[in-house]
């Protein structure tokens, strides 16, 4: 098929937006008579406040309010009103609601002043005295109380065992077993969590949010201060990263519009990084493998337990052990997956949750099984390799899983690999090559959208998501240029906006797939319209052509076998007598012809690290890795994604760690100083291969998705080169120096 | 972040009146760690003296025919200047093995002197720190102790001095002087930092109402056979786990003079001058560097999750020596 824009590397068309100055994110949006509000966190973990005392604050000029559980506004506080659309199980946690604490930095007050450098100096006068309670923050020490959930989220999936895995070890003749654990990790988004709410003199509040999903925030916001839709709007149309931590409401947001609401002002309040880590988090988990395989390498037994934390007051729950019995063939299978309540704030979805956890621990066993068999790691997984999905015994939508690993292999150079670990050095370093599989879902979900074609031949396409610099901006508007023809100047795709037609929020990898597939459907509408209009001219010469006759491309319709004769669009629209086409669309998945298939994007990783044998630092030096997303919508900002993913792979590997001190029940590295993710040293070149897959099934556009694929297969690739290095197999997450000395 | 006053002084005599009239007042220059300490409610100075104005910012050579570095010249100026980086080339390294571009455009020599500890509990106000607030207990003796000092600790605290340029200073035997009302004085570097002691909350032998005026460098820059190496837990802008500098002077194989100075581990740039003397005059292999590694790391203790760098550091300075004898 020629195309004019999809699969072309396209520059982002908000990039020059972003690099001015001109896209302005949700705590920059300023607005006379703006007040400040500063939020005061718990300094205890679990306990009660028997005296909070605002009093020196609010003797400042220009202090406006103090807000605490004690002068709150009386509000429905019924679990329901405070429910969002990533909602696990439980109790929601309700902002101000008693003196109740339920987790370290929860939020207590806010004060709100006429300036932000007043709302700070005054938070820090608020005097706080609690009653402490015991509190129980370390999963390792009370993994005895883990439970089996009996319900998680929507997304969440019982793990269903399958076959014997006792009888599927015991006829095993290699085995290995061991415990992976890794430890909490926090988004840390470059932008701090933020929310501006405009007070409109109506009483109207326009309310730019960091959020993943402006319809989401709007519905939280309108249940709980029983705001019609009309009343409050929700923007987001920039957002400085996520990875998961937009995906429900953050408390700033409720605070920001309760105080708007009470002083009947415009209020920004802004989280500091410290802030940052007193909500959702990945969730520390430990896990426990028993693999075994018979003489030709074949698995026979797949054993999987795992045990994550979550709160007191929800029970997030991941699909963790579910990924063990999808990647390979095997018929023996034994999932089981376990929670322990810390008191801690929920955990919530951050990039490949669940599959990011699950795959960093069972790839590496992977590798172990391998080494135990004697059989190369890459051949092991072709050993291996399934051609239906074994969790669900269907067939793949499509799977081009087996090309990742042969593109990838040659690129890398894995044939040339030593297998004996310590066999590569380099000087004081020794040189480790490996690999592993990276498997994520490809999803579509209903989705709406609206394209507006008007008489100048310019389309403006919305839907409510969000671009989380991801690059929507720009796949939705070569799809909408695609579709109709138009050059890509003339077309504006508008998102972040809760009155713009509803999409669900932005995550899961499904954004390409599902809001894509709107749009295409909405211009699909309005390429009908013009096809009539245009028939109907006087003279048309597309009179008697008929829908799959012709060709919308360059601003006109013409033949398909005749590519001179045709009409443009604009004088189309010139005829018609409107001066307009607007169509509004819901697209919804095929369920019918999906639910036959299994669709997943795949990936294979292939890397080299170099360690110092004495100091045991570590150094990434290339990665190759191979993704099969379906097609790729634009190369650019496709490879984006990869690299970004597999950034975080490394952070994963070797340096992210949320550090709870259990003396006080606090993440104590609470600041990018000292949580470290991958600085620019760290980040060797990474190759990024697409394996373009043909699927008509996973949605019309024949998209998986990549947002998350590139994290997947990243920390085990790396804990299995150091192992090839090193000869020491390093099961805990981050693999730091003093665990390799 | 409390609100607070600000003045520019124009000259050194106004900077020191400024400073000796008012016990809250603080110096500032780049503020790249005062400001961040400010804002994390950490230090609440109620006056600011503005001291970029002071001149202090050449550097030139002294009479004995070392080198002055002015006490506000920016760390970027010091480590790309050519008489450091042709004659100090170990100190040139520690400065640029330090925070960021950013950081050390701003960032002035007698601040990097002054830097507070990065200890995770100096910093979070909600938890006890004896250096923060004397007399509250010590959150990291049994708490989360990574980066924490394993030689010169006290039951009062055991946190680390953050800075890279000073360990090159140290070894490199620097002289810091400072002016006070009643005139100038000379601090030799090991005399300049302190160790906690029961006053973890005083960090340096300066008095509150001292000025850094200069960081006078010796003669003697070993830039024929130097070393600093740094080991932190990513390849860039992270604080020291251990890091290492050393000066040796050789004759062949011969080490005639040897400073060495280590960071990370102790609440000021850590010297052990046994082990410097058991290097000189033996030959330059692993033998004679062990056995100064063994000498620095005989004294140390591990608090938990610090205990892995003392192995690191014996390793540190081996390496480290190796690399200075080539």
């Amino acid at each position: 098929m020629t195309t004019n824009y999809i699969g072309k590397p396209t520059n982002r068309v908000d990039g020059y937006a972003k690099v001015t100055g001109g896209a302005k994110y949700a705590g920059e949006h300023n607005v006379p008579g703006l007040t400040y509000g500063v939020v005061v966190s718990s300094d205890i973990a679990r306990g009660r406040i028997s005296r909070i005392d605002a009093s020196e604050a609010l003797k400042l000029n220009g202090v406006l309010e103090v807000f605490t559980h004690e002068n709150r506004p009386s509000l429905p506080w019924f679990d329901r009103n405070y429910q969002d659309q990533d909602q696990p199980p439980g109790s929601p946690f309700r902002p101000l609601y008693d003196n109740e604490i339920q987790f370290s930095q929860q939020p207590i007050a806010l004060v709100v002043a006429e300036t932000f450098e007043l709302a700070r100096y005054a938070a820090s006068l608020v005097k706080v005295q609690y009653v402490r309670e015991p509190h129980g923050t370390d999963l390792r020490a009370i993994q005895g109380q883990a439970y089996a959930p009996s319900k998680g989220k929507p997304s969440w999936k019982k793990p269903r065992p399958r076959g014997n895995a006792a009888q599927g070890m015991e006829q095993s003749i290699f085995k290995i077993e061991g415990r992976y654990d890794h430890a909490a990790e926090h988004h840390n988004p470059l932008e701090m969590h933020a929310s501006t709410v405009v007070y409109e003199p109506s009483g109207k509040l326009t309310v730019y949010d960091k959020t993943q999903g402006v319809p989401n925030s709007q519905k939280y916001i309108s249940r709980i201060f029983g705001l019609s839709k009309a009343q409050a709007t929700v923007h987001a149309p920039f957002i400085g990263g996520a990875f998961g931590s937009g995906l429900r409401p953050q408390y700033q947001l409720f605070l920001a519009v309760m105080a708007a609401l009470q002083l009947k002002r415009s209020v920004r309040v802004t989280l500091t990084r410290q802030q940052m880590f007193s909500f959702g988090h990945r969730p520390a988990t430990i896990q426990r493998f028993e693999l075994g395989a018979d003489a030709e390498g074949k698995l026979q037994a797949v054993v999987h337990e795992a045990i994550q934390e979550t709160s007191q007051f929800e029970d997030y729950t991941e699909n963790v052990v579910n990924w063990s019995g999808t990647v390979y063939q095997c018929d023996n299978v034994e999932p089981t997956y376990k929670l322990v309540k810390l008191d801690t704030y929920t955990p919530l979805d951050m990039r490949a949750p669940g599959g990011a956890t699950a795959m960093a621990a069972y790839e590496v066993a992977i590798d172990e099984l391998a080494y135990a068999a004697g059989i190369d790691p890459l051949e092991f997984r072709l050993i291996n390799y399934t051609e239906r999905d074994p969790m669900q015994d269907l067939p793949y939508s499509s799977k081009e899983l087996r090309a990742c690993y042969r593109q990838a292999a040659e690129r890398f150079g894995w044939s040339n690999r030593r297998p004996e670990p310590r066999s590569m050095r380099d000087g004081n370093e020794l040189i480790g090559w490996g690999m592993a599989t990276g498997i994520w879902e490809a999803e579509q979900k209903p989705a709406m959208a609206k394209a507006v074609l008007t008489a100048d031949g310019k389309l403006t396409v919305s839907s409510a998501t969000e671009d989380i610099g991801t690059g929507t901006y720009t796949i939705m508007t070569q799809i909408a240029a695609e579709t109709l023809g138009l050059p890509l100047e003339n077309v504006t795709f508008e998102l972040g906006d809760s009155s713009m037609p509803e999409a669900p929020l932005q995550g899961g990898s499904w954004t390409a797939a599902t809001v894509g597939s709107a749009v295409k459907s909405a211009c699909l509408e309005v390429q009908k319209r013009l096809f009539e209009y245009a028939g109907s001219m006087p003279d048309s010469p597309l009179a008697k052509a008929d829908a799959d006759g012709v060709v919308f491309a360059d601003g006109r319709i013409h033949l398909k076998h005749y590519p001179t004769i045709g009409v443009t669009i604009q004088d189309v629209l010139r005829h018609s007598g409107v001066d307009r086409i607007e169509e509004e669309v819901t697209t919804l998945p095929d369920m019918l012809r999906q639910k036959k298939y299994a669709r997943f994007t795949h990936s294979a990783v292939f890397v080299e690290v170099k360690v110092d044998e004495d100091l045991g630092t570590v150094h990434v030096t290339r990665v190759v890795t191979a993704v099969a997303g379906g097609r790729i919508l634009n190369p650019k900002t496709a490879r984006s994604q990869v690299l970004g993913g597999v950034v975080w792979g490394i952070g994963m590997a070797l340096e992210e760690e949320s550090v709870l001190d259990h003396q006080f029940g606090r993440f104590i590295n609470h600041d990018l100083a000292e949580y470290h993710v991958a600085v620019n040293l760290d980040v060797p070149p990474i190759d990024v291969i697409f394996v373009e897959e043909n699927d008509t099934v996973v949605n019309p556009l024949g998209v998986k998705g990549l947002g998350e694929i590139g994290v997947v297969g990243t920390p085990a690739a790396i804990a299995n080169a150091v192992f090839h290095a090193t000869g020491k197999r390093l099961r805990d997450l981050p693999i730091t120096l003093d665990k390799v000395m | 972040m409390n609100p607070f006053t600000y003045s520019r002084a124009g000259d050194l005599d106004e900077a020191v009146r400024e400073i000796s009239d008012n016990d809250r007042a603080k110096f500032i220059a780049g503020g790249t760690n005062l400001v961040d300490l400010m804002k994390a409610n950490v230090m609440h100075p109620t006056h600011l003296v503005d001291i970029t104005r002071l001149g202090l910012s050449a550097i030139e050579e002294t009479e004995e025919g070392g080198l002055r570095l002015g006490s506000l010249v920016t760390n970027a100026e010091t480590a790309y200047h050519p008489q450091v980086a042709e004659r100090y080339p170990l100190l040139a390294n520690a400065i640029l093995a330090g925070a960021s571009p950013q950081l050390r455009n701003m960032a002035t020599n007698g601040g990097n002197l002054l830097q507070r500890t990065r200890c995770y509990y100096f910093y979070d106000t909600a938890t006890p720190c004896n250096k923060r607030e004397p007399g509250s207990g010590c959150s990291a003796l049994n708490g989360h102790n990574r980066i924490h000092a394993i030689l010169g600790t006290s039951e009062h605290c055991i946190a680390t001095h953050p800075s890279d340029m000073c360990v090159a200073l140290a070894a490199l035997e620097a002289v810091v002087r400072v002016t006070n009302r009643y005139g100038e004085r000379a601090i030799p570097f090991a005399d300049f930092h302190r160790l906690p002691g029961d006053t973890p909350h005083i960090d340096a032998n300066l008095e509150p109402d001292e000025i850094i005026t200069a960081v006078e460098l010796p003669p003697r820059g070993f830039s024929q056979h130097f070393k600093y190496l740094k080991i932190r837990d990513r390849a860039s802008y992270a604080f020291a786990l251990v890091s290492v500098a050393v000066g040796l002077e050789m004759e062949g194989d011969t080490i005639r003079e040897a400073r060495l100075a280590l960071g990370g581990v102790a609440h000021k740039p850590w010297r052990n001058l046994e082990a410097e003397a058991l290097l000189v005059g033996n030959p330059a292999n692993r033998e004679t560097f062990k056995r100064a590694a063994d000498r620095i790391v005989a004294d140390a203790r591990g608090y938990g999750s610090n205990s892995f760098k003392i192995e690191l550091a014996r390793r540190a300075v081996v390496r480290a020596l190796n690399e200075a004898a080539k």
